[in-house]
């Protein structure tokens, strides 16, 4: 077995179109991630208790199902009640809820780290409760967690192959395709672990960053 | 004789197991400067914090400014308030917390002017035109573009105190506005309030442990103790000759713990 440079050569065109999805789906998944976590997270402090706990145990309930199974349902199941979806459509959204369940947990843990004197002060300024979230709660909140939502995120990037398991063309489909149509295998896998790996090494190089740039607060 | 503009009655509140007010009754007159001290744990601070709606009552009316705080009147009957009532309630109060609670993240002419763009729609223009006057009252219109960790922890009170003048309330609650200073500061702080106090008729109540500013500034002290007022006066009968048995038992705690009165 033997590494054929020539064959890198013809199937890197493939495998670029592949990554490109690769990581349209983790922006797009990430974004939704957060906004999905968010959600949850607000919904959970609701002082209104059905959709504290509904949400809470539908939070559980994705966390606690592999997000494999959760993109075969939104792909092959959820057309069965008529909502069908595009391949990449359902594979962000599959992304973005699961991980939207964790980066929950990370929103919840930055509004707690807001000091009470912070709500009460919003209070004593009269600040409506949406004022209160948007003007001074999640202002403070969100700069220390976004290192560890970017964890997340990148976590997120390295689960995409996943999404070939739902005919979503990103790098590990392609790879897989080009690898079937010549059985060759060694090139087009190693240049599916090569391309993770340089884009991981780069998010990570973002990410100390990150934390340099937002991880603490002065007071 | 005018209505008072604060009329607390039968007020109880605990903590789980903890009573901290045990059915508390008081008045307070409009432009009235009222010392609250007293042991901790005494109920003073939960008292303000009730006045600024930052507990919930467990029983009791309180009256602000001639309306109901708490509740509110429909059809003859008094209901519990809703948000809009509280928030309504809300505007005549105005509080300054001992660890001055700033919006870290936002600079301090943006702390002062953000409630009143937000809550009374001011435009910018006339919120920081307002902001620079207040920030000149307190000596801090320098300090405009600071952010709060820049700040020393007197500056950073006065600029909560023009945060909630800002909103021109009727009535100032300080709690214990000068506990969380280093001693070199508190006399800045205390300043500021002995001019707000000469130049509006605001009425102010105040938590504190400074006995010496509470006799030069307040109109009447009431001394607190298990939830309840056991003794008020104007400053020199409390300070000078306190007719109760705790009420001297206490001066005598805070004199030789080195406060002077």
């Amino acid at each position: 077995m033997d590494w054929d440079w020539n064959f890198v050569r013809e199937i890197m065109p493939t495998l670029i179109q592949g990554v490109k999805i690769t990581i349209l789906a983790t922006v797009l998944g990430s974004i939704l991630a957060a906004i999905v976590g968010l959600g949850i997270a607000l919904a959970r402090r609701s002082e209104n208790r059905l959709v504290a706990r509904s949400v809470g145990w539908f939070a559980e309930f994705i966390r606690g199902t592999p997000l494999l199974v959760q993109l075969y349902f939104i792909f092959y199941v959820l057309p069965d009640i008529g909502i069908l979806l595009p391949p990449l459509v359902a594979g962000v959204i599959g992304l973005g809820l699961h991980y939207g369940t964790y980066t929950a947990e990370v929103y919840r843990a930055g509004i707690d780290n807001v000091p009470r004197g912070q709500w009460e002060a919003a209070k004593a300024c009269n600040l409506s409760g949406r004022h209160t979230w948007t003007h001074i709660i999640l202002p403070q909140a969100i700069p220390p967690m976004i290192p560890a939502l970017a964890n997340y995120f990148i976590a997120m990037f390295k689960e995409t192959p996943l999404l070939s398991a739902i005919t979503v063309l990103e790098l590990m489909n392609q790879a897989k395709s080009v690898a079937n149509t010549y059985y060759r295998y060694i090139e087009p896998m190693t240049l599916v672990g090569a391309f993770f790996l340089v884009i991981s090494l780069c998010s990570v190089v973002l990410l100390r960053w990150l934390e340099h740039r937002y991880g603490r607060i002065e007071r | 004789m005018p209505a008072p503009i604060i009329k607390v009655d039968a007020i109880s509140k605990s903590f789980g197991a903890f009573k901290v007010l045990d059915g508390l009754s008081m008045q307070v007159m409009p432009g009235e400067k009222l010392a609250l001290i007293g042991p901790s744990g005494s109920g003073k601070t939960t008292i303000l914090r009730i006045l600024m709606t930052l507990e919930k009552i467990d029983g009791g009316h309180i009256q602000v400014d001639g309306e109901q705080l708490y509740h509110m009147e429909r059809n003859g009957q008094l209901q519990p308030a809703d948000e809009r009532h509280l928030a309504k309630m809300r505007q005549k109060i105005g509080m300054v917390f001992q660890l001055f609670n700033l919006f870290p993240h936002k600079c301090v002419m943006d702390n002062v002017t953000l409630a009143p763009m937000l809550t009374k729609g001011l435009a910018r223009t006339a919120a920081e035109k307002r902001a620079m006057e207040l920030l000149d009252m307190v000596g801090l219109a320098d300090k405009a573009k600071a952010m709060p960790a820049q700040l020393s922890g007197g500056q950073k009170q006065r600029v909560a105190i023009a945060r909630a003048l800002a909103l021109s309330p009727k009535i100032m609650l300080f709690d214990e506005v000068t506990s969380a200073l280093d001693p070199e500061l508190v006399e800045e702080v205390l300043n500021v309030m002995r001019k707000l106090a000469a130049e509006t008729d605001m009425t102010m109540l105040l938590v504190t442990h400074e006995m010496g500013f509470a006799h030069d500034f307040a109109d009447r002290v009431l001394f607190f103790d298990r939830g309840r007022i056991v003794e008020e006066g104007k400053p020199d009968e409390i300070f000078r000759h306190p007719k109760q048995e705790r009420t001297q038992s206490f001066l005598k705690k805070i004199i030789a713990a080195g406060h002077r009165v």
